[in-house]
């Protein structure tokens, strides 16, 4: 891309006691790109996102975010600069409704520290519309009478209704059905288009050719390849998943040199 | 088969008009059907409530025509007064999905507290001091179950278990040989004995049904200043006439007899000051999240230890409150203060009134219409002369009744989607 990018992770190192799980990443993401990530289990995609989400804390290299270095220590330092993950398992409680569920954590106050229920339930309103999420009826009933795609829908909602510029999706479908996957890949090409930044975390290679820009490809904790969509096949990027070449491989470094 | 009421996969985004009538343009009509559709679903609300006290009325007045009688009807407040304003911290440990068992002898220590402290031995307290440190003690035991619970780890059943044994301890090294502690003090014992004027119980209709219908026509004037749908003006203007209406009637038969009891008043101010607190604010709203899922609130960055610390605190708090009326109902504290059924019956309320065991729905509402029904029971078969024995064996039955309702109506929502 022309453009710089909006998140670029430099070597990025990160290992837990004596298992090197990340090793001299290389990432980028550009805003109204969105760029897929993927990697066999245990190449270390989920670490990788959780360091951009500041959980953990990277070993070595640097993130930059809008040109700038920036350190991590916890999850509010990358909300506070825009980053939102929706994960895998979404956190929704399933007995508040839609509008107190996006809202969680940050609701707004109305006069006497009340709860400004309007205001919320038209904020949320809004953010479903410009996401053109038609299929929750009202933002009233709670989360637990949704659809796994309508949850999403939700958690996704939640996620870029603060401002944010770079939303990670930890796999958006895979408990989902056709019609109901169908919904989600819409509505993350709908975040692209709106200029936002996004990482697509998938196993499924059909999903991300369908909505993705560009493919990252993480092997034992390396980054092996990245592609753009339109110049490659399923086929080059399954090798590269499969048996990507490493600069080293772990385990074998003291032989090679 | 229930599941076609959640029409199954989404029939791909389709166009905004999808079938179902826009929020703002909702009927009557539309509301009623929701309610059918709610309780055909498991969302019962207060159904059973209502159900319950009719068998329970119909039952007891043709065994005995002194128990729809004003008389009794005051009775039955001050027997449930108490329970009442327990089961009201009650629900919001068991909003957490949490239980606390120590309550009964919390109760127990805030009413020996507050019968010495006002012992006229020479340094007696003033009413005021004695009351609050009464209900101060309550929420640092409160506080102090929170902490164990939370910071250490210790099951909540288990915390309070102990406390309920140790509790039980201090009431009767409170008390000591004296075996009982009449409570000496005019302002305490007419808590639950002095009664309001009748035109100033009808000067109480008319302020709160006027406060009332100005929040429920605020909230339509907010709403629809902020381009929301909200409810047709027949349903609020029913809703606040049905209050109306029922507030007019307990007044008008309390006062047939000796009138509405001072505590009435206390429960009622009580009931809305935490219905406020947790439908209002943001502390309520986290203590459903937490209720709901812990994962979810503690991401949302919601301080989960704070938020049950805090919860034990207002049960136990409640629980001091509770204490102190018993204390003023039977005006003295003895060794059994805080025994008995009032332990279970405090929980059984709110149980009884709709609120869940397994957290995360629950209404403060409960307690009292739960507490209604249970002080309905032990009343009812007092006035047939049976014992403690047919007493707790009944109760014991509707608290299994309710606790099945709660399993059934549960496992349907989760079927029907609306768990």
């Amino acid at each position: 891309m022309s453009t710089t990018p909006l998140l670029q992770l430099r070597g990025v190192s990160k290992h837990f006691g004596a298992v090197q799980v990340l090793q001299q990443v290389d990432f980028h993401v550009s805003a109204g790109e969105v760029m897929a990530l993927v990697g066999d289990n245990g190449a270390g995609k989920s670490t990788l996102i959780k360091c951009i989400a500041g959980i953990h804390q990277i070993d070595g290299g640097e993130i930059v975010f809008d040109g700038k270095p920036v350190t991590m220590s916890g999850p509010k330092d990358s909300a506070d600069l825009g980053i939102e993950v929706v994960y895998q398992d979404l956190a929704l409680a399933d007995n508040l409704d839609v509008v107190q569920n996006m809202f969680l954590g940050r609701e707004e106050l109305g006069s006497r520290r009340q709860l400004n229920e309007p205001l919320m339930e038209a904020r949320a309103k809004k953010t479903l519309s410009d996401l053109s999420v038609t299929t929750i009826k009202s933002v009233r009933q709670t989360v637990a009478g949704l659809s796994g795609g309508q949850r999403q829908s939700v958690a996704v909602a939640k996620a870029v209704m603060w401002n944010s510029r770079l939303v990670i999706l930890d796999e958006p479908t895979a408990a989902l059905g056709v019609a109901q996957t169908r919904q989600v890949l819409d509505l993350v090409k709908r975040l692209g288009e709106q200029g936002l930044a996004v990482v697509l975390i998938s196993h499924n290679l059909h999903d991300i050719f369908e909505v993705a820009d560009s493919v990252t490809v993480l092997r034992l904790g390396q980054n092996v390849a990245e592609y753009r969509v339109a110049d490659t096949t399923s086929q080059e990027v399954v090798q590269a998943i499969t048996a990507g070449s490493m600069t080293s491989v772990p385990g074998l470094k003291k032989e090679l040199s | 088969m229930k599941l076609t009421k959640n029409p199954a996969p989404e029939p791909a985004p389709v166009a905004p008009s999808g079938g179902h009538v826009p929020e703002s343009q909702r009927k009557i009509g539309d509301y009623a059907r929701d309610y059918v559709d709610g309780i055909k679903g498991g969302e019962l609300g207060s159904l059973p409530i209502f159900i319950g006290m009719l068998i329970i009325c119909i039952v007891f007045q043709s065994q005995n025509d002194q128990f729809l009688t004003s008389g009794n009807f005051v009775n039955l407040i001050l027997q449930s007064a108490a329970f009442m304003t327990i089961g009201m911290g009650v629900v919001w440990v068991l909003l957490l999905g949490e239980i606390d068992l120590s309550i009964g002898y919390v109760s127990g220590v805030a009413g020996v507290i507050t019968a010495i402290l006002l012992t006229p031995d020479g340094n007696t307290s003033p009413t005021a001091v004695a009351i609050v440190i009464a209900i101060l003690s309550g929420t640092a035991i409160g506080t102090f179950h929170g902490i164990l619970f939370t910071k250490i780890g210790i099951p909540s059943f288990v915390v309070t278990l102990a406390g309920l044994l140790a509790w039980n301890g201090v009431v009767l090294l409170l008390i000591g040989s004296r075996g009982t502690v009449t409570l000496q003090d005019d302002f305490t014992i007419g808590l639950a004995n002095d009664f309001l004027s009748p035109e100033l119980a009808w000067l109480g209709v008319v302020a709160a049904a006027g406060i009332y219908a100005g929040a429920q026509l605020n909230e339509v004037r907010v709403r629809r200043a902020a381009g929301l749908g909200h409810e047709p003006m027949l349903l609020v203007g029913l809703r606040i006439g049905a209050l109306t209406l029922a507030l007019a009637a307990v007044v008008a038969i309390a006062n047939d007899d000796r009138g509405i009891p001072w505590v009435f008043v206390l429960v009622g101010a009580l009931l809305l000051f935490w219905t406020y607190i947790l439908k209002r604010t943001k502390f309520g709203r986290y203590v459903f999240a937490v209720g709901g899922n812990v994962e979810a609130a503690r991401r949302a960055g919601i301080n989960v230890d704070r938020i049950r610390i805090s919860v034990f605190a207002i049960a136990s708090t409640m629980a001091a409150i509770g204490g102190i009326i018993l204390a003023s109902r039977l005006r003295s504290v003895d060794t059994n203060a805080g025994g008995g059924s009032i332990l279970l019956y405090s929980i059984a309320a709110p149980v009884i009134g709709g609120t869940s065991l397994f957290g995360g729905r629950g209404t403060i509402k409960s307690a009292i219409l739960g507490a209604i029904v249970i002080a309905s029971i032990d009343n009812g078969l007092g006035l047939l002369g049976l014992g403690s024995g047919e007493k707790f064996v009944i109760t014991g039955g509707v608290l299994l009744l309710a606790v099945t309702v709660d399993s059934l109506s549960r496992r349907k929502q989760t079927a029907s989607g609306r768990a």
